[in-house]
């Protein structure tokens, strides 16, 4: 048990992420009202997004603005373990617009279902289908 | 120019794609022209690239000048090369075909649909040329994001079916997402030929197989491999036809080029068949998806919902013959890849040209079609040959691969499934032609028999010439891919099958 105990604090991060998935997914599986689905999908995605921005962050590192720009020949080299990594952080604005977009996609398809159905709950639609 | 061709693949149509959206709203009848426009541009610069590579070899493309491992590049060599031909030809060709069903049915929404038709086949073609993992995420939810949106332009169940799908692809994009995320972190690239070079010290280390799991598992969902398969078949069912018909042939076996994309170029055949040694369990897996998808296309009473569950079928063949783990059953996927897209093309772009007609695809419209759509019907019966199985169509030259590939791994029980399934296929088309050919039009006062034009409610007659060329283009394709086989496979698979496969 005891070795345990440090995997679990040092690499919190994975938890938290994890956590986040499966509360996300559990939404998406149980909930019946179909936002509160989409809500959940929304959580799910943005738990990958914060395991992306996690990994590229430090101890002890700060944003990765260089303060003396490059191109001077006598400046010395970058150390990396200063900054944070931008690269994770970077690729996650682009999940971030996706993950809008798809929000988007599906509160507009919800739009159409209500108009068709007069409902958001799953259960009731699926008794509608079953009735026509 | 030439040099140009990976990037205007991609680019062609995404500023066509532009171009339409503005169309719509101020000439919609400009949209057409534009989209074919854009389209046009992929299909030449395609088949130029697949020419170049064939003579003189892989090509990398950087974009904007930033060397391979930094910039994002478009690694092109003979399997995408193909692949990115045969996804830009279909498009072209189901687009040309979209003109009559888009006017009777979304007249208003010309703009839309084009815009995100056009959109939906430069994400499918930027996953194929793309040679960064992440790169091919993005593209990815830019073909799902698109596709969702013209499944849910359809009437009736439609919004709820692309609802289900959007829920099940967003689980498995944002997996692959996350499977790119561990290999990110155990390598710290993304460009696909830079991780297989730094993965293979690697090897053995659960952090991979970890990420080559959950990657595998969200191309697994998107790909409607059984039993992931729940989202397709209603979303194939009700999306609108001329949507069906790019989406069904198209974005599952792009899926498939990916999963083979990622098998062989990421990670190696070696760490495939000796590190994860799931080969077995995955190929049952393709058994239970060549059987299930059989045996649930057996149920359907809807032309268009038994060749979704067909495709769920196929998408076995293809998983299964990757994963058998030796040359003939490679060559014999990736020969699937090809031959079923054109064939599902074919079967689906049949079903819209019936849609068109009968306004309905259940069983009981397809009465007595063989009298009224003469062409239709044998280009549907040439698209079904070639599912099947029979000689000189296609389908049969990739199944006799797979087979063999079968054999000689061993794994019967692959061989019977498949062989299963081909004959679920004659038994699941000729009930259909049996429908058509021998049941008389049916009035609403039955047993009225002969003379389906003086007592019907509808006169049929056959589907409008801009529909009909491309169908026929299609099922003369069958043939020609079929007798092409053998320069095919020996100028084109062959080359790219990795040596370490047995």
């Amino acid at each position: 048990m005891e070795q345990y105990i440090p995997l679990f604090l040092t690499k919190y991060n994975y938890w938290v992420y994890i956590a986040l998935m499966m509360i996300g997914l559990w939404a998406m599986i149980a909930k019946n009202n179909l936002v509160k689905k989409i809500v959940g999908m929304n959580i799910f995605q943005t738990a990958i997004i914060l395991f992306y921005v996690s990994i590229g962050a430090k101890y002890g590192a700060t944003i990765p603005i260089l303060q003396h720009g490059s191109g001077h020949g006598h400046e010395a080299a970058v150390r990396a373990a200063d900054y944070i990594n931008p690269l994770p952080h970077v690729l996650m604005l682009t999940a971030i617009v996706v993950s809008v977009a798809t929000l988007g996609v599906a509160l507009a398809l919800v739009i159409r279902i209500h108009q068709r159905h007069r409902t958001l709950e799953e259960d009731e639609i699926l008794e509608q289908l079953r009735e026509s | 120019m030439s040099e140009q061709y990976p990037a205007l693949v991609v680019i062609g149509p995404l500023l066509c794609a532009l171009l339409v959206s503005v169309a719509g709203w101020l000439r919609p009848r400009l949209c057409l022209p534009f989209a074919l426009l854009g389209l046009g541009i992929s299909a030449a610069a395609s088949t130029g690239l697949l020419a170049q590579v064939l003579t003189s070899g892989p090509v990398t493309y950087r974009l904007g000048g930033w060397a391979p491992p930094w910039g994002i590049v478009y690694q092109v060599d003979n399997l995408n090369a193909v692949v990115a031909a045969l996804v830009s030809w279909v498009a072209l060709f189901n687009l040309a075909a979209s003109y009559r069903a888009v006017m009777t049915d979304y007249p208003e929404k010309i703009g839309p649909f084009y815009t995100l038709y056009v959109l939906a086949v430069t994400g499918m073609l930027g996953m194929v040329v793309t040679g960064d993992a992440f790169n091919l995420y993005v593209l990815l939810e830019i073909t799902s994001l698109t596709g969702y949106a013209l499944i849910g332009l359809g009437g009736g169940r439609a919004p709820l079916a692309s609802l289900n799908y959007l829920f099940l692809g967003t689980i498995g994009a944002s997996f692959y997402l996350l499977g790119v995320g561990y290999l990110y972190i155990v390598t710290g690239s993304l460009n696909m030929a830079d991780l297989a070079k730094l993965l293979t010290p690697l090897y053995g280390s659960l952090a991979l197989l970890a990420a080559f799991a959950i990657t595998l598992v969200g191309l697994w969902m998107k790909m409607a491999f059984f039993p992931l398969h729940a989202w397709l078949p209603n979303a194939y069912g009700f999306a609108p036809s001329p949507a069906a018909s790019l989406l069904a042939p198209l974005m599952t076996k792009v899926m498939v080029y990916v999963m083979i994309r990622v098998m062989i170029s990421v990670f190696t055949v070696e760490f495939i068949l000796q590190e994860v040694a799931l080969s077995q369990f995955v190929v049952w897996l393709a058994v239970a998806a060549m059987v299930a998808g059989a045996l649930l296309a057996l149920g359907q009473r809807d032309l268009k919902r038994m060749l979704a569950y067909i495709v769920v079928a196929e998408v076995g063949y293809m998983v299964g013959g990757a994963w058998l783990g030796n040359k003939l059953a490679m060559t014999g996927a990736i020969l699937h890849i090809i031959n079923d897209a054109v064939m599902t093309f074919c079967v689906f772009l049949a079903a819209g040209c019936i849609y068109q007609k009968t306004r309905g695809t259940a069983f009981e419209d397809l009465q007595g079609l063989f009298k009224k759509m003469p062409w239709t019907m044998t280009a549907l019966a040439a698209g079904a040959l070639a599912m099947i199985g029979v000689p000189p169509f296609c389908g049969f030259f990739s199944k006799w691969y797979l087979i063999r590939g079968g054999l000689e791994a061993g794994h019967w029980g692959f061989v019977i499934a498949l062989l299963f399934s081909s004959l679920v296929n004659v038994v699941l088309f000729f009930r259909i032609f049996e429908i058509a050919f021998f049941e008389p039009m049916s009035h609403g006062h039955g047993g009225h028999e002969g003379h389906g034009e003086h007592g019907g409610a509808v006169a049929l007659a056959e589907a409008p010439l801009s529909m009909l060329l491309p169908l026929m283009a299609a099922a003369l394709g069958l043939v020609a891919l079929g007798l092409a086989t053998g320069p095919l496979v020996e100028k084109i698979i062959l080359p790219i099958i990795p040596a370490g496969l047995g």
